[in-house]
């Protein structure tokens, strides 16, 4: 069947939700969730919900796919069957592949790979729930995991997903944002550094839209990374010493 | 004037600090792989406290696996057999070697010596990092004094970057350890610490110590307050 | 599990420097400037047992495009409209690092990358496709053959559909009155009904400098990708960075730009070779 369009944007201006159009959805972080893992992070963006591991540096086997001057990295994201309206087939989908990709060359802009010749840097990233969002959520979740597992990075990578509904840009879209709307552009950057590290438009932008669209994001992405750093420091400033 | 240096520093001594946070500026000498540059910049790249001494900045890592360095003393665990080495899990990314002509003196003779009789898997052994240019596996050596298989005591595991913490500043932390409940201790820097106690208490306290001196590394007052802890457990337990 | 790609061609240290010191100074090994394309030549109507087909060759890299028709169901949330589907093969004869076997990453993002910006501009008029609207539609397959590699596949490749497309027939169609669909290939009722066409321009960075259609050399040594898929009435269809590296902000708007100028090129080369034919 298909379902009528939602309307996206309310004759207040706001959202369906009531977010402003550059108002983020409530964020949550921890740091180090995970005991078995070198580093760990839990983000949700939301309704959105991504756990995200980190195992290395470590030595890899077969030794082949190993790189002389640098590690590789290793990254999976992959979504749990329970995370989606309808049971999603665990096995790796096409869209999995890609994402895996995009979200690995988006962290790897930041891990300085040279120190470990020949290893490995597993990320791994988890989709729990999904309400839209996922990737840039999982990327914020995996750089966080990466300092927690105490790998060398150039910045922490945040990300968020812009959108455009009912002709309006709009920050961190939701799914029903994402399904209904005429743009989706998922931006990750290292936010110190002013670089951009994931860029992808999944719609049609005028050049116009476009700039406005990214100046959006990097103001989101500012606001992620500060919550990304606090939720790291908030580790080491939990465990107080009890008074003597 | 023209000798001057110039530089700014952003960060106070002992600040935690995280990857990509500014920490200085202009004329800086960095002793730390975890500091870098870009352009007049200089930042973090890891989960650490920084040192700051006027210009000089070093990061103590507060997270991290145990990267090897020549001359480190390390306790390896052996996890295999090759045929003329030892394979040794020494808390690090790479596997350490650990060869039989260094471990018997002697030219090795495959058909003649049992290299089981010497290490066998799961056996701790304390070691120097002899040899290790990240292009090679790190190699062992146990050509030194107190070197060998550690065949009585305890190990403790804690994570290899608190490992100054435990050490302190010239041997502050250690020498208190000693002090406060007689047991041996060696502290080795891929974050396995071998200990020998009198009685079973004291090796409890002590691991509790350590465990403490681990989960509050990057505080301050430590010492003073693992050795209230000590004594606290000291008389707690009845002890002396 | 995606991993850091290690089977990569080893360029000689010294062919990496010469690429660096001429990009510096506004040229390419081959002589081009920086925003030059490599010649481009679009063979439509290749493969004429498909319904639509073409073979683009930019500089040395071969891409050859099929499209097929088929009936079949449409979906669930689209019943009357076509379907589109587009897949990307990287055969092993087009290149020593490319195996056999399923689509790798590079093929899938390859081929998603594509999809997205035919369908989210609806660069296909899929409404025209239903044939009994809610149980039978047109499905259109794009299936992209690497034939050989040498640099920016993205790019040959999205040329070569959208080329292809341009000259797709519509297999005539008949539904009897219970309901049956016959289909008679050899007979055509028109073309494919298309709203808009899209190219995509890859831009390469290097250092600090922009460049567009790399070689699979130079491919070596950029820092990232940015792809950019530009409509002929100069919108943005889609965007992808590839790549281990990054982009500065303002980097970022560059390449958008030199994209968005080069692709009038592209769209040029689309008319004259494909269109008034």
């Amino acid at each position: 069947m298909k379902k009528e369009k939602p309307k996206l944007i309310r004759e207040d201006g706001l959202r369906h939700d009531g977010r402003r159009p550059d108002e983020l959805r409530p964020i949550r972080m921890e740091v180090g969730v995970l005991s078995n893992a070198n580093g760990s992070a839990l983000v949700e963006y939301g309704k959105t919900k991504v756990i995200a591991a980190v195992y290395g540096p470590r030595e890899l086997h077969p030794r082949h796919i190993s790189l002389p001057d640098r590690a590789v990295i290793r990254c999976r994201y992959h979504m749990a069957p329970f995370s989606t309206e309808e049971r999603k087939n665990p096995a790796p989908s096409r869209r999995e592949i890609e994402l895996s990709k995009v979200i690995r060359e988006a962290l790897e802009a930041a891990v300085f790979t040279e120190l470990y010749p020949r290893a490995t840097i597993d990320v791994f990233i988890e989709v729990l729930q999904a309400d839209g969002g996922t990737r840039t959520t999982g990327i914020t979740a995996a750089a966080l995991a990466l300092a927690d597992a105490g790998i060398p990075l150039r910045d922490l990578v945040a990300g968020v997903a812009v959108g455009k509904v009912d002709g309006v840009l709009v920050l961190d879209i939701d799914q029903l944002e994402d399904e209904y709307g005429e743009a989706d552009m998922p931006v990750a950057m290292m936010p110190s550094l002013g670089k951009i590290t994931l860029l992808q438009l999944n719609g049609v932008l005028t050049p116009e839209e476009f700039r406005e669209a990214l100046k959006l994001a990097e103001k989101g992405i500012k606001e992620i990374y500060r919550m990304q750093r606090e939720a790291l420091k908030k580790k080491y400033v939990e465990i107080k010493p009890e008074e003597t | 004037m023209s000798n001057e240096k110039e530089y700014k520093v952003y960060v106070e001594n002992r600040q935690l600090v995280i990857p990509g946070e500014v920490l200085a500026e202009g004329d800086i000498e960095v002793t730390s792989p975890f500091i870098y540059r870009l352009g007049n910049r200089w930042y973090s790249s890891i989960i650490g406290l920084v040192d700051v001494q006027d210009n000089k900045l070093n990061i103590i890592p507060l997270e991290g696996y145990y990267f090897p360095k020549v001359g480190d003393l390390v306790i390896g665990l052996v996890i295999d057999i090759g045929i003329t080495n030892w394979i040794v899990d020494i808390r690090a990314p790479y596997k350490a070697l650990m060869n039989a002509s260094d471990v018997l003196n002697r030219q090795f003779n495959p058909i003649q010596d049992d290299l089981r009789r010497y290490f066998d898997v799961g056996d701790y052994v304390l070691a120097k990092i002899a040899l290790f240019d990240r292009v090679h596996n790190p190699v062992l050596t146990l050509k030194d004094k107190g070197l060998g298989k550690i065949v009585s005591g305890k190990i403790v595991e804690i994570a290899p970057s608190r490992v100054p913490r435990v050490i302190g500043k010239r041997r502050s932390m250690l020498n208190m350890l000693i002090e406060e409940t007689g047991c041996d201790i060696v502290v080795a820097q891929n974050g396995r610490i071998w200990i020998n106690c009198k009685d079973e208490q004291l090796e409890d306290i002590l691991i509790l110590a350590l465990k403490k001196i681990e989960l509050e590394a990057h505080t301050t007052g430590l010492t003073d307050r693992v050795r209230n802890f000590i004594r606290e457990e000291k008389s707690r337990r009845g002890i002396e | 599990m995606s991993t850091t790609p290690s089977n990569i061609p080893i360029l000689p240290k010294l062919k990496k420097e010469s690429i660096r010191t001429l990009v510096a100074k506004g040229i390419r090994i081959d002589g081009r400037k920086l925003n030059e394309y490599r010649k481009i030549v679009i063979e439509p109507n290749y493969i004429p047992k498909a319904e639509g087909s073409a073979l683009v060759r930019m500089g040395d890299t071969v891409v050859l495009v099929g499209v097929k028709m088929e009936v079949g169901q449409p979906f669930p949330d689209t019943p009357n409209e076509g379907v589109l589907m587009v897949n990307a093969e990287f055969v092993p004869l087009a290149s020593p690092t490319f195996e056999p076997g399923p689509p790798d990453e590079n093929a899938i993002e390859l081929a998603r990358v594509i999809d997205r910006s035919l369908r989210e501009i609806r660069v296909i008029d899929l409404e025209k496709l239903a044939i009994i609207p809610g149980e039978k539609v047109w499905m259109v397959w794009v299936d992209i053959y690497v034939l050989n590699h040498a640099g920016n596949l993205l790019d040959a490749s999205s040329l070569a559909a959208m080329a292809a497309l341009m000259v797709t027939k519509m297999p005539k169609v008949e539904v009897s009155e219970q309901g049956e669909v016959k289909v008679d290939k050899s007979v055509h009722v028109g073309s494919l009904p298309l709203n808009h066409r899209v190219v995509t321009v890859t831009v390469g960075k290097l250092d600090e400098y922009l460049l567009v259609d790399p070689t699979d050399e130079e491919e070596l040594v950029l820092d990232a990708k940015l792809a950019v898929s530009v409509s002929e009435d100069g919108r943005i269809a889609g965007m992808q960075k590839m790549g281990p590296g990054d982009f500065t902000v303002d980097e970022v708007y560059k390449a958008v730009n030199l994209a968005l100028e080069t692709g009038k090129e592209l769209h040029s080369i689309l008319e004259e070779y494909v269109a008034k034919r």
